[in-house]
């Protein structure tokens, strides 16, 4: 393989090649050109809002390409050498950072299966009509499951859709101050510790109501999962190039299902990461259930009642006095980690192989550098 | 366009209004019964209340300053030590990995957002604080002799500010790892491309196009991190160390008022005690509010949009 | 395209159906809504009741609850929020009974709109002094001034002189004293300040008693596990944990010096003896909303007390208060070797025959409230 520091040796003299298209929407940098040592002149480029943006845009964008073709024509190859090697040693920093982040995921999964693999059996075991777990008996943690289950679709059927509608309509208006004004109250809202919402929940539809019951915890998980899908689908939403929209449009689709056939369906992968984010972070909450579902020693589906929840058994059940039952919290642990492991598995498998290239972002076949393809030579 | 609008389009457009109208409802709502329920403990406090230390609950006697001084403190920490962590995760995992190395960092990224906050604070408690004072804590104060400053002195318990901050940082990395690498994967082929086409090196299109693209994407993650990292419960009461009173040393217990909230809301019983307790939520509430408008501001002068 | 998003409807849709459908294992239909027990119209109407309070019961309370299930088909849903959790939630009328070790006070009474809640006393506890001080070779002994200013903070060393006192041919090591106490509101941390400033001008001035207070040093620990845990892997800590707890868990407690000068560790007996001792001296018509600590005789240990069931002396459900009132009864009559095999120590005789007698006239009729 070639010496990388041959090929720049050919790119041509002139900037004309390096025009980007001058993109319409306001505020979104579409500028390439990156130079070696000119990070300032992209960044500010690329900060600067594009109302009038064309002009200015491509002149900071000329400016720095010619930069960068003074660099590539370096003779001896020697700055692009640099350029590789800084290219290695950070994608060696960043694949550290890749590892110590993966290592207290090993640590826990570690913790959890060394106290909990044992108590395994009994703790998936479904239970009778009672699960009453005295001290040292073996108690199942199915009536816990369930509840699980009823409380979470309780949460993502009132929560997904009303956070993907904020979320689209935040995508929609980028760079309008009422929409700034949601997003920055969304921000506020996911600051909002969870056992507030639990509270709020209580004085709202479990003390006039007399009794504890599914809905109000579901309608306190929800309301945690509305701000954590509205950001993350308004961040990923956002991405999507006008190009797009525009094509649909001039297509003569209404805007609606411009919306959600097109848009939607574009950056669907990262709008399913937000709702699986959230999904996980509503199914490990214990503090907003305390006084809402409350907990139910009785197999109950039921969401008018009180009801049982996985993550309520395991803050019992792993801070109790009986080393039997604490196992069983460990285990219960497990079963949570990998059901909502499974299930994030599972939505992205069904949701990814919609996207043809054409509309895939930034995942084809065609993003990878030219030193790195066969021979050297771009594919077509 | 106004001729093609048609009446789907309209309730399309309502529909999203509504949605969106949640957002302010449901804050105004959670306000407004935060405020309702620790307007006593301010009326009988006054600002007091914030700035300064006395919390006791036989005395009838509530002010939460060392408590919001822990949330900020911990908040912060964990947010400067997971933000680096997790974009370098991004980074690696959207732009630099190959294939493989890339599913299974997707997958165990995944896996982390998955673990319920109960658990972390429990490995936290039976894990990380036994490996903080067996070695890093005697590292710190003794070897390093940054024992000889405030924020490192003291004797050495375990569960301190510290070790809540290391908790919050291993929960907070999925969640802001996660939004980055989805902003980043979502940056069009094209701009990556045209980088290439000009000689960039993989990571120089990644650290001068992609994510400068993707910077407003990636600031929501961070603030995503920081929302989690202010309120987050179970797991810091589990090692924050629930003592009351300032201490100025990073190794000694404190207190966030999230954990000071769910530590006492099950057990108190007057109403006095309620209020101040309502009225620490609304404290930090009063916080996340603030902190969410500083960062954007400071956000705003480094030249991003106007509503990163 | 629409997968995804219709996966959270679809679960919703099976969740009706599940709830419409009943129990495995349990008569046909559906679940009658709460407070409807006596308009049931099956020909045995199933009682649901719901109750919330201490902790530290909880066990016990589950076992009997599961073989009172098995014995009346009661279903009695317990859940551990906390014994103010349960006070609040009784007052507000979401539960049908609370549990609490820490008995009302008048102010809490008063606030509960002025309904009276009736205290019925189930079971002893206590609370052992747990520590972690390597080969020791005997129990520590404990004096209660020197407890106290253990947990004051005064005694900043083990082997200050005042427990080289105590404990002599004991050796105690050259090391800090760290503190861990409860971070979470708590029965037992009452229990435990309601000794401390009951014996020690100090602490009543100073902390005081409560289910949370400032304590003057320390660490906290989070539930009985949290403050073990602790203390587990710190060399030279001390704090407090509920016996049945120190007992399941094989924790190594100290001996405390009761009233009377004799140092008792926690056990059954000693801990029944402070009962009856106490109780000996109260009238007939004592509601048991007393304090166990401290208690007079040889043999008691001084850092027990009662745990109390709490009704509401005018329950809007009458079936179902009785149905708890029944339960109690029959928990003090026959569950008292479940309650014994688990580590909890029963009534003594004449209180539980003296307490079955009131709960046999509960709920009383309105006019005689």
């Amino acid at each position: 393989m070639s010496d990388p520091g041959d090929e720049v040796d050919e790119l041509p003299a002139g900037g004309s090649s390096t025009r980007p298209a001058a993109d319409p929407r306001p505020g979104v940098p579409g500028v390439p050109g990156a130079s070696g040592g000119d990070a300032e002149g992209v960044r500010s480029a690329a900060g600067r809002p594009g109302g009038a943006g064309g002009s200015v845009v491509a002149t900071e964008v000329a400016a720095s390409a010619s930069r960068l073709q003074r660099l590539a024509a370096d003779r001896a190859g020697r700055r692009a050498r640099r350029r590789q090697r800084r290219a290695r040693r950070m994608t060696a920093l960043t694949a550290l950072a890749a590892a110590v982040t993966v290592l207290p995921l090993v640590s826990i999964l570690l913790f959890l299966v060394v106290r909990g693999l044992a108590a395994l059996g009994p703790t998936l075991a479904p239970t009778g009509s009672a699960v009453t777990p005295a001290a040292g008996t073996a108690a199942g943690f199915g009536g816990a499951v369930a509840g699980s289950l009823v409380l979470l679709a309780i949460a993502c059927g009132l929560g997904l859709p009303v956070g993907l509608g904020a979320g689209l309509w935040l995508a929609e208006r980028r760079g309008r101050r009422r929409a700034a004004l949601v997003r920055y109250l969304a921000d506020v809202l996911l600051g909002v510790p969870s056992i507030v919402f639990g509270i709020v929940a209580w004085q709202l539809l479990v003390r006039p109501v007399g009794h504890f019951s599914a809905w109000a915890g579901g309608v306190a998980l929800a309301a945690m999962i509305v701000p954590l899908v509205a950001r993350t689908a308004d961040d990923v939403l956002a991405q999507v190039p006008t190009a797009l929209t525009e094509a649909a449009l001039a297509l003569g689709y209404p805007r609606w299902r411009t919306a959600l056939g097109v848009v939607l369906r574009a950056a669907l992968p990262g709008v399913v990461t937000g709702a699986l984010v959230a999904v996980a972070r509503v199914a490990g909450e214990t503090a907003p259930l305390l006084f809402t579902a409350f907990g139910n020693q009785f197999w109950s589906v039921h969401p008018g009642r009180p009801i049982a929840a996985l993550p309520l058994r395991i803050y019992t059940s792993a801070l109790s006095g009986s080393p039997a039952q604490r196992a069983q919290g460990y285990a219960g642990a497990l079963v949570l980690v990998a059901g909502v492991a499974v299930f994030g598995l599972v939505a992205r498998r069904a949701t990814r192989d919609r996207l043809t290239p054409a509309t895939r972002l930034g995942a084809g076949p065609l993003t990878r550098p030219p030193d790195e393809r066969h021979g050297g030579v771009p594919l077509a | 366009m106004s001729a093609r609008r048609s009446g789907a389009d309209r309730v399309y457009d309502g529909a999203l209004a509504l949605c969106a109208a949640c957002v302010p409802v449901l804050l105004a709502v959670v306000a407004w019964e935060l405020a309702r329920g620790g307007w006593p403990a301010f009326a009988r406090f006054g600002a007091g209340f914030l700035t300064r230390d006395a919390w006791d609950p036989v005395r009838q006697s509530f002010a939460v300053a060392p408590a919001l001084v822990g949330t900020l403190v911990t908040a912060l920490l964990a947010l400067a030590l997971a933000t680096p962590l997790a974009l370098g995760v991004a980074v690696y995992s959207a732009e630099l990995a190959p294939p493989r190395v890339r599913t299974a960092l997707v997958l165990a990224v995944d896996l982390l957002a998955a673990v319920p906050g109960v658990v972390y604070g429990l490995w936290g408690l039976h894990v990380l604080v036994p490996a903080l004072r067996a070695h890093v804590m005697p590292a710190l104060r003794d070897d390093l002799g940054l024992g000889r400053t405030p924020f490192f002195a003291g004797p050495l318990y375990g569960p301190s500010i510290l070790a809540a901050a290391l908790v919050l940082a291993v929960m907070i990395v999925p969640f802001i790892a996660a939004v980055a690498r989805e902003v980043l994967r979502a940056v069009p082929a094209a701009q990556r491309e045209a980088a290439f086409a000009l000689g960039a090196t993989r990571w120089e299109a990644a650290v001068q196009v992609v994510v400068p693209y993707a910077a407003s994407g990636i600031f929501g993650g961070v603030m995503l991190g920081l929302g989690r990292a202010l309120g987050e419960t179970i797991a810091v009461a589990l090692v924050v160390g629930g003592a009351h009173g300032f201490s100025a040393s990073l190794l000694a217990p404190g207190y966030t008022l999230a954990a000071l909230v769910a530590n006492e809301f099950g057990e108190a019983s007057d109403d006095l005690h309620l209020s101040a307790l309502m009225a620490a939520a609304a404290a930090l509430f009063a916080v996340t509010l603030v902190v969410n408008a500083v960062a954007r501001w400071l956000v705003g002068r480094v030249g991003r949009e106007a509503d990163a | 395209m629409l997968r995804a998003r219709s996966a959270p409807l679809l679960l919703l849709g099976a969740a009706g159906v599940l709830g419409c459908e009943g129990r495995p294992g349990r008569g046909p239909g559906g679940d009658s809504p709460p407070g409807d027990a006596a308009t049931d119209d099956r020909s045995a109407p199933r009682i649901d009741v719901t109750g919330a309070g201490a902790t530290f019961p909880y066990p016990v309370y589950s076992r009997w609850i599961s073989e009172y299930l098995a014995r009346t088909g009661v279903r009695i849903n317990y859940q551990s929020i906390g014994s103010g959790g349960g006070i609040r939630q009784l007052v507000e009328g979401t539960v049908d009974f609370g549990a609490t070790d820490v008995p009302m006070t008048a102010r809490e009474l008063r606030s509960g709109g002025g309904r009276g809640v009736l205290h019925v006393p189930m079971v002893l506890g206590a609370v052992a002094v747990t520590y972690h001080l390597p080969g020791l070779g005997a129990p520590l002994r404990l004096s209660p001034d020197v407890l106290a200013d253990l947990f004051l903070g005064r005694i900043a060393r083990w082997d200050d002189p005042r427990l080289t006192a105590l404990n002599p041919g004991v050796r105690l090591p050259a090391a800090d004293v760290l503190v861990v106490h409860r971070a979470d509101g708590s029965g037992t941390t009452y229990i435990l300040t309601d000794y401390l400033a009951t014996v020690s001008a100090d602490w009543a001035a100073g902390p005081g008693r409560g289910k949370d207070v400032r304590w003057p040093t320390g660490v906290g620990g989070q539930g009985n596990e949290g403050v073990a845990g602790t203390v587990k892997q710190t060399p030279g800590s001390i704090g407090y944990v509920e016996t049945t707890y120190a007992r399941q868990n094989r924790l190594p407690v100290a001996e405390l010096r009761n009233r009377a000068g004799r140092f008792v560790p926690p056990t059954p007996e000693s801990v029944t003896a402070a009962a009856a001792a106490v109780t000996a001296t109260l009238p007939d018509s004592s509601d048991y909303r007393v304090s166990l600590v401290d208690a007079p005789g040889a043999t008691s240990y001084p850092v027990a007390s009662f745990t109390w069931l709490l009704l509401d002396r005018a329950p809007r459900d009458t079936v179902k208060a009785r149905a708890v009132a029944e339960f109690a009864r029959w928990a003090l009559r026959d569950g008292a070797g479940a309650a014994r095999e688990l580590g909890y120590v029963p009534l003594p005789a004449p209180v539980a025959a003296r307490v079955d007698a009131r709960l046999a006239g509960y709920p009383a009729p309105p006019a005689a409230r």
